[in-house]
Protein backbone atom coordinates (compact mmCIF):
# COMPACT_ATOMS: atom_id res chain seq x y z
CA UNK A 1 0.00 0.00 0.00
CA UNK A 2 1.96 3.06 -1.35
CA UNK A 3 0.01 5.44 0.73
CA UNK A 4 1.87 3.82 3.69
CA UNK A 5 5.18 5.30 2.15
CA UNK A 6 5.42 9.07 1.87
CA UNK A 7 8.41 8.61 0.79
CA UNK A 8 10.32 5.90 -1.32
CA UNK A 9 13.74 6.05 -2.39
CA UNK A 10 15.58 3.13 -4.47
CA UNK A 11 19.23 2.77 -5.90
CA UNK A 12 20.25 5.99 -4.59
CA UNK A 13 23.75 7.06 -5.38
CA UNK A 14 25.37 11.00 -4.81
CA UNK A 15 28.46 11.77 -5.69
CA UNK A 16 30.44 14.82 -4.55
CA UNK A 17 32.75 14.75 -8.05
CA UNK A 18 34.50 11.92 -7.90
CA UNK A 19 33.75 11.56 -3.89
CA UNK A 20 30.35 8.81 -3.45
CA UNK A 21 28.78 10.07 -0.76
CA UNK A 22 25.79 7.77 -0.68
CA UNK A 23 26.06 4.39 -2.30
CA UNK A 24 23.01 2.36 -3.73
CA UNK A 25 20.59 3.49 -0.48
CA UNK A 26 17.27 2.42 -0.40
CA UNK A 27 14.41 3.08 2.36
CA UNK A 28 10.84 3.65 2.86
CA UNK A 29 9.82 6.82 4.70
CA UNK A 30 6.19 5.92 6.71
CA UNK A 31 3.25 8.32 6.38
CA UNK A 32 2.93 10.25 9.92
CA UNK A 33 5.44 8.90 11.46
CA UNK A 34 9.07 9.81 12.73
CA UNK A 35 11.51 8.20 11.14
CA UNK A 36 15.05 8.86 12.47
CA UNK A 37 18.60 8.49 10.79
CA UNK A 38 21.60 7.61 12.54
CA UNK A 39 25.37 6.98 12.11
CA UNK A 40 28.78 8.57 12.73
CA UNK A 41 30.36 11.46 11.86
CA UNK A 42 30.58 11.55 7.61
CA UNK A 43 28.19 9.16 7.24
CA UNK A 44 26.28 10.10 4.51
CA UNK A 45 22.97 10.84 6.79
CA UNK A 46 23.00 14.74 6.11
CA UNK A 47 23.85 14.04 2.39
CA UNK A 48 21.04 11.83 1.90
CA UNK A 49 17.78 13.76 3.88
CA UNK A 50 19.11 16.81 1.44
CA UNK A 51 18.42 14.73 -1.24
CA UNK A 52 14.97 14.42 -0.09
CA UNK A 53 14.26 18.36 -0.93
CA UNK A 54 16.86 18.04 -3.62
CA UNK A 55 19.15 20.96 -1.17
CA UNK A 56 21.83 19.37 -2.95
CA UNK A 57 20.99 20.93 -6.05
CA UNK A 58 22.33 23.83 -4.69
CA UNK A 59 25.98 22.70 -4.19
CA UNK A 60 27.89 22.70 -7.19
CA UNK A 61 29.58 19.37 -8.48
CA UNK A 62 27.16 16.99 -6.80
CA UNK A 63 25.80 14.09 -8.90
CA UNK A 64 22.62 12.40 -7.98
CA UNK A 65 21.25 8.91 -9.51
CA UNK A 66 18.77 6.78 -8.80
CA UNK A 67 14.86 7.46 -7.49
CA UNK A 68 13.71 9.60 -4.88
CA UNK A 69 9.58 9.03 -4.93
CA UNK A 70 6.95 11.47 -3.10
CA UNK A 71 3.97 9.93 -3.07
CA UNK A 72 5.04 8.02 -5.79
CA UNK A 73 6.37 10.93 -8.08
CA UNK A 74 10.19 10.83 -8.73
CA UNK A 75 11.11 14.41 -7.64
CA UNK A 76 14.26 14.32 -10.27
CA UNK A 77 12.63 13.89 -12.92
CA UNK A 78 13.17 16.39 -15.22
CA UNK A 79 10.08 18.49 -15.94
CA UNK A 80 9.23 18.75 -11.90
CA UNK A 81 9.18 21.94 -10.17
CA UNK A 82 11.38 22.02 -7.41
CA UNK A 83 9.95 24.96 -5.93
CA UNK A 84 6.92 23.19 -5.35
CA UNK A 85 8.60 20.09 -4.01
CA UNK A 86 10.12 22.39 -1.31
CA UNK A 87 6.91 23.40 -0.09
CA UNK A 88 6.00 19.88 0.26
CA UNK A 89 8.74 18.55 1.81
CA UNK A 90 9.80 21.61 4.39
CA UNK A 91 13.59 21.46 5.98
CA UNK A 92 15.07 22.69 9.61
CA UNK A 93 18.76 23.49 9.87
CA UNK A 94 21.09 22.26 12.42
CA UNK A 95 22.08 25.56 13.39
CA UNK A 96 18.64 27.94 13.94
CA UNK A 97 19.05 30.56 10.83
CA UNK A 98 15.93 33.05 10.93
CA UNK A 99 16.35 35.85 8.36
CA UNK A 100 17.90 39.41 9.74
CA UNK A 101 13.69 40.07 9.56
CA UNK A 102 10.97 40.57 12.21
CA UNK A 103 9.22 37.28 13.35
CA UNK A 104 6.22 37.90 11.68
CA UNK A 105 7.93 38.42 8.15
CA UNK A 106 10.11 35.60 8.83
CA UNK A 107 6.84 33.19 9.25
CA UNK A 108 5.85 35.31 6.26
CA UNK A 109 8.34 34.82 3.61
CA UNK A 110 7.43 31.42 2.83
CA UNK A 111 3.59 32.96 1.93
CA UNK A 112 4.86 36.11 0.42
CA UNK A 113 7.12 34.41 -2.15
CA UNK A 114 4.29 33.00 -3.72
CA UNK A 115 2.42 35.65 -3.82
CA UNK A 116 -0.75 33.43 -3.18
CA UNK A 117 -2.14 35.23 0.33
CA UNK A 118 -2.97 38.47 -0.90
CA UNK A 119 -4.95 39.56 1.89
CA UNK A 120 -3.08 40.87 5.15
CA UNK A 121 -5.59 39.81 7.54
CA UNK A 122 -5.48 36.36 5.77
CA UNK A 123 -0.91 36.65 6.01
CA UNK A 124 -1.51 37.50 9.54
CA UNK A 125 -4.16 34.73 10.23
CA UNK A 126 -1.82 32.38 8.94
CA UNK A 127 1.35 33.28 10.30
CA UNK A 128 -0.30 33.26 13.97
CA UNK A 129 -1.35 29.57 12.85
CA UNK A 130 1.85 28.38 12.28
CA UNK A 131 3.54 30.28 14.91
CA UNK A 132 0.95 28.34 17.20
CA UNK A 133 1.08 24.88 15.71
CA UNK A 134 5.06 25.61 16.18
CA UNK A 135 4.47 26.02 19.86
CA UNK A 136 5.54 29.23 19.92
CA UNK A 137 2.49 31.80 19.96
CA UNK A 138 2.19 32.85 23.25
CA UNK A 139 5.99 33.84 23.51
CA UNK A 140 5.98 36.15 21.02
CA UNK A 141 2.86 37.18 20.45
CA UNK A 142 3.22 40.59 21.46
CA UNK A 143 6.65 41.14 19.99
CA UNK A 144 5.72 39.89 16.38
CA UNK A 145 7.30 42.81 14.55
CA UNK A 146 10.54 42.79 16.48
CA UNK A 147 13.80 41.58 15.05
CA UNK A 148 13.77 37.34 15.19
CA UNK A 149 17.07 37.58 16.55
CA UNK A 150 15.65 38.69 20.27
CA UNK A 151 14.70 35.63 20.05
CA UNK A 152 16.56 32.59 22.37
CA UNK A 153 18.37 29.82 20.63
CA UNK A 154 15.56 27.10 21.28
CA UNK A 155 12.82 30.16 20.58
CA UNK A 156 15.01 30.40 17.00
CA UNK A 157 14.36 26.64 15.95
CA UNK A 158 10.89 26.96 16.79
CA UNK A 159 10.63 29.92 14.27
CA UNK A 160 12.70 28.05 11.95
CA UNK A 161 9.80 25.39 12.13
CA UNK A 162 7.23 27.99 12.00
CA UNK A 163 8.53 29.22 9.15
CA UNK A 164 8.46 25.86 7.52
CA UNK A 165 5.24 25.04 8.21
CA UNK A 166 3.43 28.37 7.06
CA UNK A 167 3.47 26.71 3.67
CA UNK A 168 1.74 23.51 4.86
CA UNK A 169 4.14 20.99 3.58
CA UNK A 170 3.38 16.69 3.59
CA UNK A 171 7.12 16.10 4.91
CA UNK A 172 9.22 17.67 7.59
CA UNK A 173 12.97 16.91 7.61
CA UNK A 174 14.78 18.21 10.66
CA UNK A 175 18.84 17.99 10.37
CA UNK A 176 20.10 17.77 14.11
CA UNK A 177 17.75 20.22 14.88
CA UNK A 178 18.54 20.44 18.50
CA UNK A 179 21.99 19.84 18.71
CA UNK A 180 23.25 23.45 19.35
CA UNK A 181 20.51 23.76 21.88
CA UNK A 182 20.30 23.34 25.37
CA UNK A 183 18.08 20.17 27.04
CA UNK A 184 15.22 22.00 28.51
CA UNK A 185 15.00 23.90 24.15
CA UNK A 186 15.60 19.99 22.83
CA UNK A 187 13.00 18.84 24.85
CA UNK A 188 10.29 21.10 23.85
CA UNK A 189 11.40 20.42 20.41
CA UNK A 190 11.16 16.81 21.08
CA UNK A 191 7.77 17.28 22.36
CA UNK A 192 7.12 19.44 19.55
CA UNK A 193 7.51 16.58 16.99
CA UNK A 194 5.76 14.36 18.54
CA UNK A 195 2.78 16.86 18.21
CA UNK A 196 3.82 17.46 14.31
CA UNK A 197 3.82 13.73 13.10
CA UNK A 198 0.04 13.18 13.48
CA UNK A 199 -0.23 15.69 10.53
CA UNK A 200 3.15 15.62 8.94
CA UNK A 201 5.66 13.28 8.48
CA UNK A 202 9.16 13.75 9.68
CA UNK A 203 12.38 12.54 9.06
CA UNK A 204 14.82 13.20 11.58
CA UNK A 205 18.85 13.07 11.28
CA UNK A 206 20.42 12.43 14.67
CA UNK A 207 23.70 12.10 16.13
CA UNK A 208 22.47 11.45 19.19
CA UNK A 209 20.88 8.04 20.04
CA UNK A 210 18.80 8.87 22.90
CA UNK A 211 16.80 11.20 21.12
CA UNK A 212 16.49 8.53 17.88
CA UNK A 213 15.03 6.32 21.13
CA UNK A 214 13.06 8.15 22.46
CA UNK A 215 11.39 10.47 19.43
CA UNK A 216 11.23 8.31 16.54
CA UNK A 217 8.61 5.27 15.15
CA UNK A 218 11.37 3.62 12.47
CA UNK A 219 15.22 4.27 12.74
CA UNK A 220 17.95 4.05 9.69
CA UNK A 221 21.32 3.49 10.38
CA UNK A 222 23.79 4.68 8.24
CA UNK A 223 27.53 4.15 7.79
CA UNK A 224 29.86 4.65 5.37
CA UNK A 225 27.40 6.15 3.03
CA UNK A 226 25.55 2.61 2.48
CA UNK A 227 22.37 1.89 4.89
CA UNK A 228 22.79 -0.83 6.99
CA UNK A 229 20.08 -1.44 8.12
CA UNK A 230 16.73 0.37 8.64
CA UNK A 231 13.52 -1.11 10.97
CA UNK A 232 11.78 -0.31 13.96
CA UNK A 233 13.00 1.93 16.09
CA UNK A 234 12.74 -0.91 19.12
CA UNK A 235 14.41 -3.54 17.61
CA UNK A 236 17.40 -1.41 15.66
CA UNK A 237 18.27 -0.69 19.64
CA UNK A 238 17.17 -3.83 21.42
CA UNK A 239 17.59 -6.55 18.49
CA UNK A 240 19.78 -5.24 15.53
CA UNK A 241 20.09 -7.51 12.99
CA UNK A 242 23.62 -6.77 11.59
CA UNK A 243 26.54 -6.27 13.85
CA UNK A 244 27.62 -2.99 13.19
CA UNK A 245 24.77 -1.44 14.11
CA UNK A 246 24.75 -3.17 17.47
CA UNK A 247 28.54 -1.79 17.52
CA UNK A 248 27.27 1.66 17.14
CA UNK A 249 23.95 1.60 19.13
CA UNK A 250 25.80 -0.15 22.23
CA UNK A 251 28.34 2.95 22.06
CA UNK A 252 31.07 0.72 20.99
CA UNK A 253 31.86 3.41 18.30
CA UNK A 254 30.49 6.77 17.23
CA UNK B 1 51.19 48.61 22.57
CA UNK B 2 52.68 52.42 23.03
CA UNK B 3 54.25 52.50 19.85
CA UNK B 4 50.87 51.21 18.07
CA UNK B 5 49.28 53.91 20.08
CA UNK B 6 51.29 56.70 19.40
CA UNK B 7 50.78 55.95 15.68
CA UNK B 8 46.88 56.32 15.93
CA UNK B 9 47.05 59.69 17.66
CA UNK B 10 49.72 60.85 15.43
CA UNK B 11 47.14 59.93 12.40
CA UNK B 12 44.39 61.54 14.84
CA UNK B 13 47.09 64.46 14.84
CA UNK B 14 47.59 65.04 11.20
CA UNK B 15 44.04 65.48 10.56
CA UNK B 16 43.01 67.96 13.41
CA UNK B 17 45.98 69.79 11.88
CA UNK B 18 44.17 69.66 8.83
CA UNK B 19 41.23 70.97 9.69
CA UNK B 20 42.29 73.27 12.51
CA UNK B 21 44.63 74.98 10.08
CA UNK B 22 42.13 75.36 7.12
CA UNK B 23 39.23 76.59 9.47
CA UNK B 24 41.30 79.30 10.92
CA UNK B 25 42.20 80.84 7.22
CA UNK B 26 38.95 80.11 5.41
CA UNK B 27 36.67 80.84 8.48
CA UNK B 28 36.81 84.33 7.77
CA UNK B 29 35.17 84.15 4.41
CA UNK B 30 32.28 81.74 5.44
CA UNK B 31 28.76 83.55 5.30
CA UNK B 32 25.95 83.69 3.45
CA UNK B 33 26.89 86.02 0.44
CA UNK B 34 29.98 83.40 -0.10
CA UNK B 35 27.57 79.78 -0.10
CA UNK B 36 24.78 81.18 -1.97
CA UNK B 37 26.84 84.58 -3.67
CA UNK B 38 28.10 84.21 -7.42
CA UNK B 39 32.26 85.38 -7.55
CA UNK B 40 33.41 88.48 -8.70
CA UNK B 41 36.64 89.73 -9.69
CA UNK B 42 37.46 86.02 -11.10
CA UNK B 43 36.94 84.62 -7.92
CA UNK B 44 39.12 86.86 -5.72
CA UNK B 45 35.93 88.22 -4.51
CA UNK B 46 32.03 87.50 -3.73
CA UNK B 47 31.07 83.48 -3.27
CA UNK B 48 31.24 79.74 -4.74
CA UNK B 49 27.42 79.46 -5.14
CA UNK B 50 28.22 78.06 -8.84
CA UNK B 51 31.10 76.10 -7.80
CA UNK B 52 29.02 74.17 -5.13
CA UNK B 53 26.52 73.55 -8.04
CA UNK B 54 29.03 72.55 -10.19
CA UNK B 55 30.36 70.26 -7.85
CA UNK B 56 27.48 68.56 -7.20
CA UNK B 57 26.01 68.42 -10.65
CA UNK B 58 29.02 65.98 -11.24
CA UNK B 59 28.34 63.79 -8.47
CA UNK B 60 24.93 63.57 -9.50
CA UNK B 61 26.15 62.51 -12.93
CA UNK B 62 28.87 60.03 -11.58
CA UNK B 63 26.55 58.43 -9.52
CA UNK B 64 23.53 58.03 -11.64
CA UNK B 65 25.88 56.08 -13.97
CA UNK B 66 28.05 54.45 -11.40
CA UNK B 67 25.47 52.93 -8.89
CA UNK B 68 23.30 50.78 -11.55
CA UNK B 69 26.31 49.34 -13.51
CA UNK B 70 28.68 49.09 -10.26
CA UNK B 71 25.93 47.23 -7.56
CA UNK B 72 24.36 45.51 -10.68
CA UNK B 73 28.11 44.38 -11.97
CA UNK B 74 28.62 43.48 -8.18
CA UNK B 75 25.60 41.18 -7.85
CA UNK B 76 26.48 39.19 -11.31
CA UNK B 77 30.23 38.66 -10.38
CA UNK B 78 28.88 37.32 -6.42
CA UNK B 79 25.53 35.76 -7.48
CA UNK B 80 25.63 34.51 -11.04
CA UNK B 81 28.88 34.29 -12.16
CA UNK B 82 30.30 32.34 -9.97
CA UNK B 83 33.50 30.75 -11.74
CA UNK B 84 33.29 30.92 -14.86
CA UNK B 85 36.59 32.57 -16.63
CA UNK B 86 35.29 36.05 -17.96
CA UNK B 87 34.44 36.76 -14.47
CA UNK B 88 37.84 36.36 -12.97
CA UNK B 89 38.67 38.58 -16.56
CA UNK B 90 36.24 41.06 -15.15
CA UNK B 91 37.21 41.47 -11.65
CA UNK B 92 40.89 41.16 -12.80
CA UNK B 93 40.21 44.70 -15.43
CA UNK B 94 38.35 45.83 -12.42
CA UNK B 95 41.26 45.98 -9.95
CA UNK B 96 43.89 46.97 -12.86
CA UNK B 97 41.97 50.12 -13.20
CA UNK B 98 41.65 51.54 -9.98
CA UNK B 99 45.38 51.59 -10.08
CA UNK B 100 45.28 54.14 -13.12
CA UNK B 101 46.36 57.65 -12.19
CA UNK B 102 43.32 60.14 -12.12
CA UNK B 103 45.10 62.20 -14.42
CA UNK B 104 45.22 59.24 -17.40
CA UNK B 105 41.23 59.01 -16.86
CA UNK B 106 41.43 63.00 -17.42
CA UNK B 107 42.88 62.57 -20.23
CA UNK B 108 41.05 59.83 -21.72
CA UNK B 109 37.92 61.68 -21.02
CA UNK B 110 39.06 64.36 -22.98
CA UNK B 111 39.58 62.61 -25.96
CA UNK B 112 36.81 60.09 -25.92
CA UNK B 113 33.87 62.22 -24.20
CA UNK B 114 35.10 66.15 -24.80
CA UNK B 115 36.32 65.26 -28.10
CA UNK B 116 35.43 61.92 -29.84
CA UNK B 117 31.52 62.04 -28.72
CA UNK B 118 31.71 65.85 -29.01
CA UNK B 119 30.31 66.72 -25.76
CA UNK B 120 32.60 69.25 -25.19
CA UNK B 121 34.02 70.42 -21.75
CA UNK B 122 30.77 69.60 -19.82
CA UNK B 123 29.31 68.56 -16.35
CA UNK B 124 28.28 65.24 -18.70
CA UNK B 125 31.90 64.63 -19.46
CA UNK B 126 33.42 64.90 -16.30
CA UNK B 127 30.58 63.11 -14.39
CA UNK B 128 31.19 60.09 -16.70
CA UNK B 129 34.89 60.29 -16.07
CA UNK B 130 34.62 59.79 -12.58
CA UNK B 131 32.00 57.45 -12.76
CA UNK B 132 34.56 55.20 -14.72
CA UNK B 133 37.21 56.13 -11.65
CA UNK B 134 34.78 54.78 -8.85
CA UNK B 135 33.18 51.96 -10.53
CA UNK B 136 35.81 49.92 -9.67
CA UNK B 137 35.14 50.69 -5.64
CA UNK B 138 31.10 50.59 -6.23
CA UNK B 139 31.97 47.14 -7.64
CA UNK B 140 34.10 45.88 -4.85
CA UNK B 141 32.21 47.10 -1.98
CA UNK B 142 28.76 45.60 -3.50
CA UNK B 143 30.92 41.86 -3.26
CA UNK B 144 32.03 42.47 0.33
CA UNK B 145 28.79 43.67 1.36
CA UNK B 146 26.81 40.26 -0.78
CA UNK B 147 30.29 38.10 0.29
CA UNK B 148 29.30 39.07 3.87
CA UNK B 149 25.52 37.64 4.07
CA UNK B 150 25.70 34.66 5.47
CA UNK B 151 25.11 31.03 3.40
CA UNK B 152 22.59 29.80 5.82
CA UNK B 153 20.06 32.75 5.01
CA UNK B 154 20.28 31.39 1.55
CA UNK B 155 19.43 28.21 2.32
CA UNK B 156 16.79 29.34 4.38
CA UNK B 157 15.54 30.30 1.40
CA UNK B 158 15.76 27.96 -0.84
CA UNK B 159 14.81 25.34 1.41
CA UNK B 160 11.52 27.36 1.90
CA UNK B 161 11.05 26.68 -1.90
CA UNK B 162 12.45 30.61 -3.05
CA UNK B 163 14.07 31.20 -6.81
CA UNK B 164 17.79 31.87 -7.13
CA UNK B 165 16.20 35.79 -7.62
CA UNK B 166 14.07 35.74 -5.25
CA UNK B 167 16.35 34.49 -2.57
CA UNK B 168 18.98 37.73 -4.03
CA UNK B 169 16.17 40.50 -3.91
CA UNK B 170 14.68 40.00 -0.53
CA UNK B 171 17.25 38.15 1.73
CA UNK B 172 20.93 38.80 0.08
CA UNK B 173 20.27 42.59 -0.91
CA UNK B 174 18.24 43.37 1.91
CA UNK B 175 20.95 42.36 3.81
CA UNK B 176 23.72 43.84 1.63
CA UNK B 177 22.27 47.00 1.14
CA UNK B 178 23.83 49.03 4.32
CA UNK B 179 27.22 47.98 2.76
CA UNK B 180 26.57 48.90 -0.53
CA UNK B 181 24.93 52.48 0.34
CA UNK B 182 28.12 52.46 2.35
CA UNK B 183 30.31 52.16 -0.41
CA UNK B 184 28.20 53.92 -2.96
CA UNK B 185 28.22 57.08 -0.17
CA UNK B 186 32.05 56.73 0.00
CA UNK B 187 32.25 57.07 -3.53
CA UNK B 188 30.47 60.10 -3.66
CA UNK B 189 33.24 61.70 -1.37
CA UNK B 190 36.05 60.74 -3.66
CA UNK B 191 34.26 62.51 -5.75
CA UNK B 192 33.77 65.51 -4.78
CA UNK B 193 37.47 65.85 -4.09
CA UNK B 194 38.50 64.64 -7.73
CA UNK B 195 40.83 67.41 -9.51
CA UNK B 196 43.02 66.24 -12.27
CA UNK B 197 40.28 63.98 -14.08
CA UNK B 198 37.72 66.86 -14.13
CA UNK B 199 40.38 69.61 -14.98
CA UNK B 200 40.41 68.36 -18.21
CA UNK B 201 36.76 67.16 -19.20
CA UNK B 202 34.87 69.95 -17.46
CA UNK B 203 36.83 72.91 -17.86
CA UNK B 204 36.63 75.84 -15.14
CA UNK B 205 33.59 78.05 -16.26
CA UNK B 206 32.34 79.94 -13.34
CA UNK B 207 28.61 80.63 -14.46
CA UNK B 208 25.96 78.46 -13.28
CA UNK B 209 25.26 75.90 -15.43
CA UNK B 210 22.24 75.57 -17.64
CA UNK B 211 22.54 71.95 -18.79
CA UNK B 212 24.56 68.84 -18.88
CA UNK B 213 26.34 69.97 -21.63
CA UNK B 214 27.57 73.42 -19.93
CA UNK B 215 31.15 73.72 -18.22
CA UNK B 216 31.45 74.21 -14.88
CA UNK B 217 34.48 74.85 -12.65
CA UNK B 218 33.84 72.12 -9.57
CA UNK B 219 34.97 73.24 -6.29
CA UNK B 220 38.26 71.36 -6.29
CA UNK B 221 38.97 73.21 -9.43
CA UNK B 222 38.28 76.76 -7.77
CA UNK B 223 40.26 76.09 -5.16
CA UNK B 224 43.57 75.17 -7.20
CA UNK B 225 43.01 78.36 -9.32
CA UNK B 226 43.02 80.45 -6.43
CA UNK B 227 45.74 79.05 -4.86
CA UNK B 228 47.61 79.09 -7.81
CA UNK B 229 46.55 82.14 -9.83
CA UNK B 230 48.36 84.94 -7.92
CA UNK B 231 48.86 86.25 -4.44
CA UNK B 232 45.77 88.37 -3.58
CA UNK B 233 44.79 88.08 -0.01
CA UNK B 234 41.21 87.94 -1.01
CA UNK B 235 41.96 85.08 -3.81
CA UNK B 236 43.70 83.19 -0.96
CA UNK B 237 41.26 83.41 1.44
CA UNK B 238 38.23 82.13 -0.72
CA UNK B 239 40.59 79.03 -1.53
CA UNK B 240 40.68 78.61 1.88
CA UNK B 241 37.16 79.09 2.14
CA UNK B 242 36.19 76.77 -0.55
CA UNK B 243 38.76 73.91 0.47
CA UNK B 244 35.96 74.08 4.01
CA UNK B 245 33.34 73.34 2.30
CA UNK B 246 34.36 70.39 0.17
CA UNK B 247 35.94 69.11 3.01
CA UNK B 248 32.09 69.70 5.13
CA UNK B 249 30.80 67.76 1.72
CA UNK B 250 33.42 64.86 2.46
CA UNK B 251 32.96 65.24 5.55
CA UNK B 252 29.01 64.89 5.36
CA UNK B 253 29.02 61.57 3.31
CA UNK B 254 31.40 59.98 5.26
CA UNK B 255 29.52 60.75 8.46
CA UNK B 256 26.00 59.25 6.68
CA UNK B 257 28.00 56.41 5.56
CA UNK B 258 28.77 56.01 9.12
CA UNK B 259 25.04 56.28 10.48
CA UNK B 260 23.39 53.93 7.98
CA UNK B 261 25.74 51.12 8.75
CA UNK B 262 25.03 51.89 12.74
CA UNK B 263 21.27 51.85 12.33
CA UNK B 264 21.18 49.03 10.02
CA UNK B 265 23.34 46.97 12.43
CA UNK B 266 21.78 47.84 15.23
CA UNK B 267 17.77 46.79 14.41
CA UNK B 268 19.33 43.73 13.26
CA UNK B 269 20.62 42.92 16.53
Amino acid sequence: MTDQFKMTVRNLNVFYGKNQALKEVGLDIRTNKVTALIGPSGCGKSTFIRTLNRMNDIIPGVRVEGKVLLDGQNIYNGNVNVTEIRRRVGMVFQQPNPFPKSIFENVAYGLRIRGAVKKNSDLAERVERALIDAALWDEVKDRLHSSAFNLSGGQQQRLCIARALVIEPEVILLDEPASSLDPMATLKIEELLQELKHRYTIVIVTHNMQQAARVSDWTGFFLMGEIIEYNETAEIFTRPKDKRTEDYVTGRFG
Amino acid sequence: MAVFWAAALLVLAGLLAIIIFLVIRGIGVIDAEFIFGMPRAGGRDGGIFPMIVGTLSIIVIAIAVAAPIGIGGGIYLSEYAGRHPLSRIITFGAEWLAGVPSIIFGLFGFAFFVVFLGWGLSILAGGMVLACMILNETIRTTQEAIKAVPTSYRAASYALGATKWQTVSRVVLKSAAPGILTGIILGIGRAAGETAAIMLTVGSFMALPTSLFSSVRPMSLHLYLLATAEVHDGAVARAFGTAMMLLLIVFAANLSAHAITKRFTRSLR
